[in-house]
């Protein structure tokens, strides 16, 4: 009777720890996934910027240095290594971007450009998409770390040797929170 | 502070739901059908009136198959039939003019981590947005030709956020469901009502013999039958109801906490609230399914609990006033 019942509580142990083991490999594949999605739109926006910035050349020869700019940071941006770097260098990459947008608005023939409307547009929702890919990528990773980190998923996680992600993180202040939302307010 | 609305708790009970309103669907069918079969077919295969009768249940058949039928179909074919009802269009491919829109649905798809839906427009110059669908990998969202005109491309992105939420969280699934329903309730009761003009005036061949306590037991049957009949359309409204005001507040909160912005999404409310001509391409059951009311009702724009029952949208201002407070909370300096 009593290994009979000593069987149940090993076959139920057992049983969870694949549960955990199957919940952390699921976690896991999201987070490769999620940063799957910021390399796509990372990718993409760095074909589009020598494309953007041959066309406002010959409008904007005033600001030749912020050009320069431009494509220095989007070559530092393709060629950083890991998760923290890439980061960093997008970051620096999204704020000159923004500079040569705000200059922009000053050439009017040139925001007429019908070329330079449509990259532009095409520009500003790769923005989006990079910031929206990074936020749900840093979501998903944090979920995936905190999986590893309580109790008693840590033991799975640690006989297993999962590694928690890096987060992607850039270094902006103007970087837009996390609203809170409170649902209990009187209707 | 921080209690963001759970989205897998919503999905839960959003699936819960579903199959709750399409068992009480097919019930609902049946106990009809079988009425029909008790008093005109004169057939008790289940003995409801003491002893059973054989003879072919039709009406039950009937019933639970155009229930279970349209219960299936609304879930493989409510979508289309929705959008098909509001003469919405697909996008066509690369068309500059659907540009920003379509990027901005892909822009919220990848925040809110689902596939991208497929995009639909609707031809009505009143600006307002719907989704509909089964799940996040079938689901659609279209949006009418004047809410294109009327927003910028923030607040185009508030709009769809909000309905990416309604996705994420399978409401499109219970809602859809719930619009195709609706629509077989008030079929039924056309035929019912029809049966009944027919049943009465052509004598029936063998209608039960009603005696003694069995005929007061049968009669309250009867009477309880012909109600539900009579009531099927109101019952169909309080199966609507099911989709409360709250879904509506839910899906604002989780669209701002996809595009960080709530702000947006209560400029593009404001200028749906003051285009207050009814979205004429919408039809009635599809009316849970928008942004906003399609159909302008003055119920939505009430407080209190009646308009909270009965009411499919909450008041736009009180939509914005909230949104505005989660700014605040943001950066209480700029709101």
């Amino acid at each position: 009777m009593g290994f009979v019942f000593f069987l149940i509580i090993v076959a139920l142990i057992l049983l969870w720890a694949i549960f955990k083991y199957n919940a952390l490999v699921a976690l896991k594949n999201q987070v490769i996934n999620g940063w799957k999605q910021i390399d796509v739109q990372l990718k993409r926006r760095h074909d589009l910027i020598p494309n953007l910035v041959n066309t406002v050349k010959g409008y904007m020869e005033f600001e030749q240095d912020t050009l320069r700019q431009v494509i220095e940071a989007r070559n530092a941006a393709v060629s950083a290594k890991g998760i923290a770097e890439a980061a960093a260098k997008e970051g620096e990459l999204s704020n000159v971007l923004t500079r040569l947008f705000a200059l922009m608005e000053n050439y009017p023939t040139l925001k007429a450009n019908e070329n330079v409307k449509g990259l532009q547009e095409e520009l500003t929702s790769t923005e989006n998409k990079v910031s929206f890919a990074r936020q749900f990528y840093n979501d998903i990773a944090t979920k995936f770390n905190i999986a590893q980190q309580v109790f008693p998923g840590n033991i799975i996680a640690n006989i297993f040797g999962f590694k928690p992600s890096e987060l992607f993180q850039i270094e902006n202040a103007a970087e837009r929170e996390v609203p809170s939302v409170n649902l209990s307010l009187k209707k | 502070m921080f209690n963001f609305p759970d989205i897998y708790e919503q999905q839960k009970r959003n699936r819960r739901m579903t199959v709750l309103i399409m068992a009480l669907f097919i019930l609902f069918f049946g106990f009809l059908g079988y009425g029909f079969d008790l008093f005109y077919l004169g057939s008790d295969p289940l003995g409801v009136l003491g002893e059973a009768t054989g003879g072919f249940p039709l009406g039950t058949v009937l019933a639970l198959l155009v229930a279970g039928g349209s219960s299936a179909l609304g879930l493989a074919k409510g979508a289309q039939a929705v959008l098909s009802s509001a003469h919405a269009y697909p996008i066509p491919e690369n068309d500059p003019k659907f540009k920003v829109l379509q990027d901005v649905v892909e822009e919220v798809s990848i925040a809110a981590g689902i596939p991208t839906p497929r995009i639909y427009i609707i031809p009505d110059a009143d600006p307002n947005a719907l989704a509909t669908g089964k799940d996040p990998e079938h689901s659609y969202i279209a949006v009418t030709e004047g809410l294109l005109a009327t927003v910028n491309r923030d607040e185009l992105q508030g709009v769809v956020a909000h309905e990416i939420s309604h996705v994420k969280n399978y409401d499109i699934r219970l809602i859809t469901i719930i619009a195709v329903l609706v629509g077989a309730i008030f079929l039924l009761s056309d035929w019912g009502g029809r049966a009944m003009r027919f049943g009465f005036g052509g004598g029936s061949r063998k209608r039960i013999r009603l005696s003694g306590n069995l005929g007061a037991l049968a009669l309250v049957i009867f009477a309880v039958w012909l109600i539900a009949l009579i009531l099927s359309p109101i019952i169909s409204q309080v199966l609507a109801m099911a989709v409360s005001r709250q879904r509506e507040y839910l899906a604002d909160a989780s669209g701002a906490e996809l595009t960080r912005n709530p702000l947006a999404l209560a400029g593009a409310l404001e200028k749906l609230d003051s285009a207050s001509a009814p979205t004429a391409s919408i039809k009635k059951g599809s009316a849970n399914l928008c942004i906003v009311d399609p159909l302008g009702r003055k119920m939505n724009a009430k407080e209190g609990k009646l308009a909270d029952l009965f009411g499919t949208h909450p008041p736009i201002s009180k939509r914005i006033t909230y949104l505005k407070a989660m700014a605040y909370q943001i950066h209480p300096t700029t709101a």
